[in-house]
């Protein structure tokens, strides 16, 4: 088993991570899917990462007991999931569910209804238009919950000359 | 990060390119991979890296937080406007097809809008969340 206690290594590893899954998402044809993890995943989520890392620590704190029932958690949970996807159709199975229920109507009706001729668009942004307006508000709200518990625009101190853009010192 | 020539010089030369391609991913969305979210992402990358090798004083002076949390806001209020757009235009809820008398031109009108919402809004929550990351003591 591999561990790592050094914490910027470990944030690495997940870039390097998401990276090799944008790789596997193209070779299963999500093309999409493969720009959002690597432009996400591998990119700017592990910028966040390290700046996590720079405003606490480098290094894991050293545990003195055994993290058993956090293992059996994990451990119990990933079972659950591997036994769930037994009962899922084969990859690309044309009876599958999700082949038969409202796909076709999108393959084939998409480009003329939408003008796209990318179905993914079409079907994020028009016919599943709220759900991505319901996704544009997550993020939303995460920077918002960001700036909540971080603040960087209420630096204006009195005296100032200039808006919050000016070279203000913390303390 | 002033002592390092080859980082300031090497990203001063990528930023315009990623930036660039970042509007192209968000105009080409409809005919190929991409669209406002990685649009977003990626020309919020292009000034997160700004902001890591020149630090996060000059990345205010470039984009301002107080303009950017408007910005957002303009992002998602972009995206929800279309949809209140397409109910005056007498249909649903982001029903784009009444945005136009042809409601497959409604629908492609709709989306490209929207997608310039979702990448305004990513773009600007990317650059703040990092801001306030990189600021934080």
């Amino acid at each position: 088993m591999v561990t790592l206690r050094n914490l910027l290594a470990a944030a690495l590893v997940l870039g390097i991570y998401s990276l090799v899954m944008a790789a596997l998402w193209v070779v299963l044809d999500a093309v999409d899917v493969a720009f959002t993890e690597a432009a996400v995943g591998a990119g700017v989520t592990t910028v966040f990462m390290l700046l996590a890392i720079a405003a606490t620590g480098r290094h894991e704190k050293i545990a003195h007991r055994r993290p058993w029932l956090p293992i059996l958690a994990s451990l119990a949970v990933g079972g659950l999931l591997i036994y769930g996807t037994l009962d899922l159709p084969g990859f690309g199975d044309p009876e599958a569910p999700a082949q038969q229920h409202v796909a076709p109507h999108y393959l084939e009706q998409g480009e003329a209804e939408t003008g796209v001729p990318n179905i993914v668009t079409a079907v994020l942004a028009s016919y599943r238009g709220f759900d991505t307006l319901g996704e544009v508000t997550v993020i939303f709200t995460a920077g918002i919950g960001v700036l909540l518990m971080l603040g960087i625009v209420r630096r204006r101190r009195a005296g100032a000359g200039d808006d919050d853009d000016d070279t203000g010192e913390r303390e | 990060m002033t002592e390092h020539l080859v980082l300031r010089v090497i990203s001063k030369l990528l930023i315009p390119p990623i930036l660039l391609f970042a509007l192209y991913v968000q105009m080409h969305g409809d005919y190929g991979p991409g669209g406002g979210f990685q649009a977003g992402v990626i020309f919020g990358a292009g000034l997160i890296l700004y902001g890591l090798v020149f630090g996060t004083e000059a990345m205010r002076a470039v984009a301002p937080p107080r303009l950017l949390v408007v910005l957002a806001c303009l992002g998602v209020l972009l995206y929800a406007g279309v949809g209140v757009a397409s109910m005056i235009g007498g249909g649903e809820f982001l029903e784009y097809g009444a945005l136009s008398a042809d409601a497959t031109h409604g629908n492609h009108v709709g989306i490209i809008i929207i997608e310039i919402g979702v990448g305004i809004a990513v773009a600007s929550v990317m650059t703040i969340i990092f801001t306030a990351l990189a600021e934080w003591r």
